[in-house]
């Protein structure tokens, strides 16, 4: 029995949902730790999608050529250019969307989900929307299994990330640029106003890393935004804001990816947190980057994370305390943590207390339903009725992982509504008493199989099973 | 009618909220229509054409006995709800089968269902429907099809093909659905508030009673748009409608009326808009088996065995209620507690729709039921030749 129970929690709590035509594994812990291994970031449909650095270059372009333009071509262009955005946005969450349903490794693309809402963008900044999905591919992916700073650094460099947090217009005052736009102003022309931007500084330190309250102080974020100047994308969009084709003609970097611009770093030793940094240009960000990823506070912010959404809303203590050893033991490898998180009698914990999000809640209906495709399906917009749209949670914070957020009458309301039109487009293909036994083997309630058994016709015993509450939670 | 006629099939579907009719359609170069209602849920037939003679149904239902029923004959009355329904039995365009029921004889919905649309006598054992292999027994040059639902129902389903079609509008939930929800949280500490208060808010916004009258409405909506595609020269001959929220475990007095005068609506919709080709058409309505003899404790009544069929057209030998009636004594109920069938639901669908298309009884039911035995002869004519 308990070990039916593992295999249950191993596809259902740690992985996506069970699928009714995938086997079950015959040991919970082994079928996770064998995703670990067999884990790759770049499959279908992520690989048909297009790069980030790709994406924005072709609208840097587009922006470009419009220079001069009357004010009528610029606004038409500026539809097109936000409609042709879009359909790349809609497409990158079709990709997410089938990648969770048909996935071979439930458990790290679960990780990936975790990290990308971790280091969370919100498209209703028209700059990103286009660039959403590759900086999950880019950012995220490559690096849920590695180390922490690897993909911390991998997301500070991400243009998705700079141009989001405002990076790409932070200036230090005294840096070349800074001082010769100061100039400007002194001449009295009608110069923009440039200066630091500590967007990117502060969130870094207070939601990628470190944590709110983790003992920093204003000057330690200004010290670090200082540092960070210089942190831009390269390409035609850089050229239009400096007014030069080509703002470094030494960088090679590729447009569309990260350029460290030396016109706009603030020159000068920093100091962080009690720590001087006097490496200078690009090495200083780093290094602080590096120092916030190694520090205890990052790790117990990380692993209350990890905790909290592998256990309960208040994980228990003692599993933070596990999981910030081995971060800190193991230097940020994040295999290491999830073998903790694995190794913990805390994460496969019945009855299942997770409620679900929308997103967790609408992929898991789907594999339940045995879907192989989205044909005919606008995951966006689903997603969007449900009240999590892909990749807009409204701030860098990313959305919460508790059970009082999800949980609300009109939600559960939508989601009965939802539940309906899912298994009235999967019709009475399969007993649904069958079903549920299926997909909650050992953890379908009494009261819920015999709701489910008791429907008025299969339909909505479907229904019911998709919003019962040993299927609403996990 | 010439069997070479029949040319093409096709296949119309359409969902709608809280009745939630959908049709089917299929085509074929006849005159003759057939038109089958399904109840999905298990309609009491007891409560529908009710043996207001038989001593025992008082009994039995105590309060929750259908008061002010029409009578139909010196056994049966019609529920009052049953109003265009009515007009259509004096009209002697209504035949009611009582006391009937399909092979089936345990009491899950689901298997149920699936025996009465597949013609099987075990559940999951025929893949394909009856409604679809009728069409086989029609020649046919083109299958095209399109269905107005999310997907074809399993009566229709097999080898002749179906393109189904759905409407972008998303479906309120049925308030069937809704009452199994509350049931279902009913011990969640969590979400039993939650839900609570939703449904609080949601009676709130809607007003007294929204449900019936927008079923009503929607019902005569999908009534007219079936007929209107049966009624096009060009058009499909078969539809198929699926109706729920049958299922009236509680409070059935309320809910069995309103579930009736939707579906009375529907039947008067389908006439109306069928004007002159009414004639020519037969519409079937069957549940998948009927419901406790008995009241439970809480106005409703649970799953049980026979119930009611009913035949509708201008074609129909109407006017009666066909019924070996096996009365309601204790000793003559079903295992002591439902209405025992004594009309064979599978041999009245294959009398039905061979006449209605002129086929041999005998070799329909081969292809429809393949398990079935039959005798005619007491049953038919079902139509009149």
């Amino acid at each position: 029995m308990a070990a039916i129970t593992d295999v249950a929690l191993a596809v259902n709590h740690f992985g996506l949902g069970a699928r009714p035509d995938e086997t079950l594994p015959p040991d919970g812990r082994g079928y996770l730790l064998d995703q670990i291994e067999t884990y790759s970031a770049y499959t279908e449909p992520w690989s048909a999608l297009p790069a980030s650095a790709d994406v924005l270059t072709a609208d840097m372009q587009a922006q470009y050529a419009l220079r001069g333009q009357s004010a009528q071509i610029r606004s038409d262009a500026q539809r097109d250019r936000m409609a042709a955005q879009h359909d790349i946005y809609q497409n990158a969450v079709q990709a997410r969307a089938l990648s969770a349903l048909l996935t071979p490794t439930p458990f790290i693309e679960r990780l990936v989900h975790f990290w990308s809402n971790h280091f969370a963008l919100s498209v209703e900044k028209g700059a990103v929307i286009g660039l959403a999905g590759g900086f999950e591919a880019e950012a995220i992916r490559p690096h849920v299994l590695g180390r922490f700073e690897d993909m911390l650094i991998a997301v500070e460099h991400h243009p998705a990330m700079l141009l989001y947090l405002d990076q790409t217009t932070s200036i230090g005052p005294d840096s070349p640029a800074g001082l010769r736009a100061d100039s400007n102003k002194t001449m009295g022309e009608n110069a923009p106003k440039r200066g630091l931007n500590e967007n990117l500084a502060r969130e870094a330190m207070e939601l990628h890393t470190l944590g709110v309250r983790s003992g920093y102080t204003q000057n330690d974020v200004t010290e670090f935004a200082r540092a960070l100047t210089g942190w831009g994308v390269a390409g035609p969009v850089e050229a239009a804001q400096t007014g030069r084709p080509h703002a470094d003609p030494e960088n090679n970097s590729a447009p569309g990816t990260f350029q460290f611009f030396p016109a706009r770093y603030e020159p000068g030793d920093r100091t962080v947190l009690g720590r001087q940094y006097s490496a200078q240009g690009e090495e200083q960000g780093l290094a602080i980057l590096r120092d916030f990823a190694a520090s205890p506070s990052t790790a117990q912010h990380l692993a209350a994370k990890l905790a909290r959404h592998f256990s309960q809303d208040t994980p228990p203590q003692r599993l933070i305390d596990r999981l910030t050893r081995t971060f800190l033991e193991k230097d940020g490898d994040l295999t290491a943590v999830y073998h903790t998180l694995l190794a913990a009698p805390e994460t496969w914990a019945l009855p299942a207390v997770k409620f679900k999000t929308p997103w967790e809640w609408l992929i898991s209906s789907y594999r339940a339903l045995g879907r192989q495709d989205l044909q005919d399906i606008k995951f966006a917009q689903l997603m969007t009725q449900l009240g999590q749209p892909v990749w807009r949670p409204g701030s860098p914070e990313g959305w919460d992982d508790i059970a009082a957020s999800w949980a609300a009458p009109d939600a559960l309301v939508r989601r009965v509504e939802m539940a309906q039109r899912l298994a009235a487009q999967a019709g009475d293909w399969r007993d649904p008493r069958a079903l549920a036994r299926l997909v909650l083997p050992n953890i379908l309630s009494e009261s819920s199989a015999t709701a489910i058994a008791h429907a008025e016709s299969a339909v909505s015993g479907l229904a019911l099973l998709l919003v019962s509450p040993d299927f609403l939670r996990r | 009618m010439q069997r070479r006629d029949f040319l093409r099939c096709a296949v119309i579907a359409a969902a709608s909220a809280m009745f939630v009719p959908r049709v089917v359609f299929a085509k074929a170069a006849t005159e003759r229509r057939f038109v089958f209602i399904i109840q999905r849920g298990a309609a009491d037939g007891l409560d529908t054409v009710i043996p207001y003679a038989d001593p025992d149904y008082a009994r039995l239902r105590g309060a929750a006995a259908v008061e002010s029923a029409v009578r139909l004959d010196g056994t049966f009355a019609l529920h009052p709800s049953l109003v265009e329904t009515a007009k259509l039995f004096t009209q002697k365009q209504a035949l009611f089968m009582h006391a009937v029921a399909s092979p089936y004889r345990d009491r899950s919905h689901f298997d149920g269902q699936n025996i009465l649309e597949t013609g099987g006598t075990q559940p999951y054992q025929i893949k394909t429907g009856w409604l679809n292999r009728l069409l086989s027994l029609l020649p046919h040059e083109d299958h095209e099809a399109v269905a107005l639902a999310p997907t074809v129902p399993l009566a229709l389903r097999g080898p002749i093909d179906v393109i189904s079609y759905a409407p972008s509008a998303l479906p309120q939930p049925s308030d069937d659905l809704l009452l199994r929800v509350a049931q279902l949280y009913q011990y969640d500490h969590q979400l039993h508030g939650l839900w609570s208060e939703a449904m609080s808010a949601r009676s709130i916004a809607n007003g007294a009673d929204p449900g019936a009258d927008h079923s009503r409405k929607n019902s005569a909506n999908i009534g007219a748009m079936a007929a209107h595609f049966l009624s096009q020269r060009e058009g499909p001959r078969i539809a198929m409608i699926e109706t729920d929220g049958w299922d009236t475990h509680t409070a059935q007095t309320g809910r069995l009326s309103n579930q009736l005068k939707t579906l009375d609506t529907l039947v008067a919709s389908l006439r109306l808009g069928l004007g002159a080709a009414w004639d020519q058409t037969t519409v079937m309505v069957a549940t998948e088996f009927g419901r406790t003899a008995a009241a439970n404790g809480t106005g409703g009544t649970d799953h049980g065995t026979g119930s009611v069929a009913m035949l509708f057209g201008g074609a129909v030998n109407g006017g009666r209620v066909l019924a070996d009636w096996p009365g309601l004594s204790p000793g003559a109920l079903y295992q002591g507690r439902d209405l025992r069938p004594t009309l064979a639901l599978d041999v009245l669908v294959t009398a039905a729709v061979s006449e209605c298309f002129g086929l041999d009884p005998q070799q329909a039911g081969h292809v429809l039921f393949p398990a079935m035995k039959a005798d005619y002869r007491a049953i038919m004519p079902l139509l009149r030749q």
